[in-house]
């Protein structure tokens, strides 16, 4: 049995403990917001955060998870009021949108660690997040505003 | 109104509902704007006033617009029922939209081919702009008043002389009384337009930033089990025994069903292959690992793209079938002089959209009722009454929102795939796709081989013209003869060529497919503007010319072109409506080098800029690209401009998205974009080994400037890939003295002592 916290609400699990964290949240707990996008953290569309940190949950073992606070996009804001999220609104970011979720969540994460991201801090800290549709001059513009908005 | 826009040139592929819109050229719009359906199938059937099947309106004063075209990032989605609202002079607060189920009474539902816009433009306008007629009427029976003596104001009728007011919910249900006009329907015009033109965000903006939104892969069903499915790893192989005793003891996993391999031609039927089902997702990937199976791989074994390619190359070189002609480009080359000829390349290529094939499915009763991230649900019904022997109308396919398309959800298989499992499982069954299924069983973008060769002039223009390509056909998936380009794909940047050269031929020649080809963002103008644009680019350089002053020159001057003699199906639009301007292609190359500051700027070692313009899905692009290559041979883009010409823009800012968005999809498939196979396997899988463009390898500032333009609209979501490729690829020339002939630039090592 393994007990962890998700979007602030303990939960217990014991089926297969090598089962990757996206599949519990998605198939087991229905949380759609995060998506499934290549299965072997390449893209980043699995991205939440564990203990305020960005984790790929596509490669994530249940078994590492004891203890863990899990937070998925359907708890940054429902509304979409956080900064990062009303920049993402403000400038137009999502064509498909399947991706943003997970650009959202790495994108909070990386200015949690840099408040004033330069082109460089946003280039390692959001490369590993794939956008098919190409929507990364938005991204970036979108991530400095929120900086700005935050500051 | 014309039930049908324009009639097939072919008559093979009809009745596949919608199958081959971009293979045919033909788009069917939906019979008469009728009286909206009293079965109620859509939110805006079951209001008050329903005068059409796009719009309804209750009495609380909520209008329904129906999306009838599939949203894959486009906002094609909250774009058209934008019209309809702007006709109807609604408040877009009030606006709801209703998704539509695959039905043929909207017409053509494909959305591919850039051609939503242009094809349902005037539709919508009437749809919003009827609603609107009855409303006032409505208003002027009750006040009393003649109808010409009152307006529309956002929402409401008024009328000005007494200053009387009647909200839209309260006028529903008089309006409804009234006969729905079928003419005399007066349109806005465009200085009274409130959205068209100046645009909306997405509808579904809020829910795309908050994980609501709901995808193919979101979709979840009372009672639904979850399958996986291995597909066989040749095309057209099958199973010959299958061991799934070790499958069968994964926790969680409920039973193996196998599916029939397609018969031939694949179209879009199922691959075959046995399922692995069970209560999740992660149960249903582990089962399937541990299938034993025994393949018959049949008649592609021994696909081999290295040789394949040769083969390709070979053919170019000889002869081919004429496909335009005018002039003796050959008596010209015979003579002898200055002939210049080049070979060019692109292989297959790969959708990737960030959302694998998924799709869910419910057979109940004899009815079967889809699920899908689908761009074309009349083709999955026709797919699925098919395979399972039902009537169409038996099938309903709802529409979810795409994690992106590209043209590959217009091939219904996957959603076939979930129908079959569920007759056969007599439970809701969803079937998802893996990354490494959605890049091995694509409907891969041809690959083309393409032959250059031109006679130039004193001055380097040329006096005579060649060009060659061979590709696999689009058609080979609906018919297993087909080597040939059909019109549909020859007529993207080929026929077309839109150079003024007396002599000038265009020739294609045959390739068997060994795997399924499918359209593809841009589809064959990716692999020809390459051609044509770089080899021109090539042209200008050898003869001491600026690319931009020579590339105008070819073009030459403002003129209509003259199609007698090619069967050239103008992306199924009329030539009349939108015929093939020189002067617009011009004006978009001469704009576009002003804004990027051609001749201007000076660029350092290692950097440069490249052009290149192209007219396909009826608009006018052209690009300048800026690289900068390290010496190690790493490309970075600091600046892409794009000059565009699409007629009337209904969305501004989602069109420059589209455009930004094309510059990185050009980006991925010219750095790394290609699938190879051996003995009938793609050697690809995932994003190690079929890499697309990250944050840090795309273009850092793409400029989209849009020709302002009263012509009638054209495409957008598609013509920003064609030219860009080539400007970039002509960049890199200037930056390195590397001429590119060959995709993807990861063959070429650009490094300084390569």
């Amino acid at each position: 049995m393994i007990q962890l916290k998700v979007n602030g609400v303990a939960r217990s699990f014991d089926g297969d403990p090598e089962m990757p964290l996206l599949w519990y949240l998605r198939d087991i707990l229905g949380l759609t917001g995060t998506k499934f996008g290549c299965g072997i953290a390449l893209c980043g569309a699995c991205t939440v955060h564990k203990n305020g940190e960005a984790l790929r949950a596509c490669i994530t073992p249940m078994s590492s998870l004891a203890g863990a606070e899990i937070r998925t996009i359907e708890d940054i804001s429902a509304n979409g009021l956080h900064p990062v999220q009303k920049m993402w609104m403000q400038f137009n970011v999502p064509q498909c949108g399947y991706c943003q979720s997970g650009q959202i969540m790495q994108a909070i994460a990386l200015l949690k660690d840099k408040p004033k991201p330069t082109d460089q801090d946003i280039d390692d800290g959001m490369a590993a997040n794939i956008c098919r549709c190409g929507t990364y001059q938005r991204i970036r513009a979108a991530i400095k505003a929120a900086a700005e908005e935050s500051a | 109104m014309s039930p049908i826009s324009n009639v097939s040139r072919r008559g093979f592929l009809q009745g596949l509902a919608g199958a081959g819109a971009l293979v045919l050229g033909a788009y069917y719009l939906p019979k008469a704007l009728r009286h909206g359906d009293a079965s109620g199938r859509t939110d805006a059937d079951r209001a008050t006033l329903h005068p059409n099947l796009f719009v309804g309106i209750d009495t609380d004063g909520t209008v329904y617009i129906v999306a009838h075209r599939s949203e894959m990032g486009t906002v094609i989605r909250t774009t058209l029922p934008m019209v309809v609202a702007d006709e109807l002079d609604a408040d877009w607060k009030r606006i709801k939209i209703d998704q539509a189920i695959g039905d043929a009474r909207y017409g053509d539902q494909n959305t591919d081919g850039s051609h939503s816009v242009r094809s349902f433009f005037d539709v919508m306008r009437q749809a919003g702009a009827t609603a609107r007629s009855m409303l006032i009427l409505a208003a002027a029976q009750k006040w009393g008043v003649p109808p010409a003596e009152c307006r529309t104001d956002l929402h409401a009728v008024v009328h000005p002389p007494t200053s009387r007011r009647l909200g839209y919910g309260e006028l529903a249900t008089a309006a409804s009384k009234l006969p729905v006009p079928s003419a005399g329907i007066r349109l806005k015009t465009p200085d009274q337009w409130r959205y068209i033109g100046k645009g909306m965000t997405s509808y579904d903006l809020t829910e795309l930033c908050t994980g609501k939104a709901v995808y193919g892969e979101d979709v979840r069903v009372n009672g639904m089990v979850y399958a996986s499915i291995e597909h066989p790893p040749v095309i057209g192989g099958k199973v010959k025994s299958v061991d799934d005793s070790e499958a069968l003891k994964v926790a969680g996993v409920r039973e193996t069903v196998p599916i029939d391999p397609f018969k031939p031609p694949p179209g879009f039927q199922p691959l075959g292959g046995i399922a692995v089902i069970a209560d999740n997702t992660w149960a249903a990937f582990q089962g399937r690992k541990k299938l034993k199976i025994e393949w018959d791989n049949g008649p592609n074994a021994t696909y081999d793209s290295d040789e394949y390619k040769k083969e390709l190359q070979a053919t170019a070189r000889n002869a081919g079938k004429i496909v335009r002609n005018q002039g003796d480009a050959e008596s010209v080359f015979s003579k002898g002089g200055k002939v210049f000829e080049a070979e060019y390349y692109v292989p297959l290529l790969a959708h990737a959209p960030m959302e694998p094939m998924v799709a869910t499915a419910e057979f109940k009763d004899g009815k079967l009722t889809a699920w899908a991230p689908t761009q074309n649900p009349q083709a999955a019904q026709a797919i699925i009454a098919q395979e399972l022997g039902i009537a169409k109308e038996d099938v309903i396919c709802n529409v979810t929102l795409l994690g992106g398309g590209f043209g590959r959800k217009s091939k219904p298989d996957y959603v076939a795939e979930a129908a079959v499992l569920s007759k056969k499982v007599g439970r809701p069954v969803k079937v998802a796709w893996t990354r490494e299924d959605d890049i091995k069983f694509d409907y891969f973008n041809a690959v083309a081989a393409m032959h250059m060769k031109a006679a130039v002039d004193a001055k380097g223009k040329p006096t005579a013209w060649l060009q060659r390509s061979v590709f696999p056909p689009i058609t080979s998936i609906f018919d297993v003869n087909a080597v040939y380009g059909d019109p549909g794909h020859l007529q993207q940047g080929w026929t077309d060529v839109p150079y003024d050269i007396p002599n000038l031929r265009v020739e294609n020649g045959p390739a068997p497919a060994h795997v399924r080809i499918g359209w593809l963002r841009s589809v064959a103008n990716i692999y020809h503007a390459f051609a044509v644009q770089t080899f021109t680019d090539e042209l200008a350089h050898r003869a001491g010319r600026d690319p931009v002053e020579y590339l105008l020159e070819l073009i030459g001057p403002p003129r209509t072109l003259n199609f007698s003699g090619v069967d050239y199906p103008n992306y199924g639009a009329d030539l009349h409506t939108y015929p093939w301007e020189t002067g617009r292609l011009r004006h978009v190359t001469e704009i576009v080098a002003e804004k990027s500051g051609w001749g201007k700027r000076k660029f350092g070692k290692g950097s440069g800029i490249g052009i290149a313009a192209h007219r396909s899905f009826l608009t006018y692009v052209a690009a300048v690209v800026e690289v900068e290559v390290s010496d190690q041979g790493d490309i970075k883009i600091p600046r892409v401009d794009y000059v565009v010409d699409a007629g009337r823009v209904l969305n501004p800012e989602v069109t420059r998205a589209q455009f930004e968005g094309a510059a990185v999809f050009g980006t991925s498939v010219a750095r790394s974009g290609e699938i190879t196979a051996k003995n009938g396997v793609i050697e690809q899988s995932n994003f190690d080994t079929y890499p697309v463009a990250r944050i840090n390898e795309a273009p850092y500032q793409t400029n989209v400037y849009l020709v302002e333009s009263d012509a009638p609209p054209a495409g957008v979501g598609e013509p920003g890939v064609p030219p860009y490729i080539p400007a970039l690829c002509n960049a890199i020339f200037v930056a390195t003295g590397k001429r590119i002939r060959e995709l993807p630039l990861s063959r070429t090592s650009l490094g300084k002592n390569s």
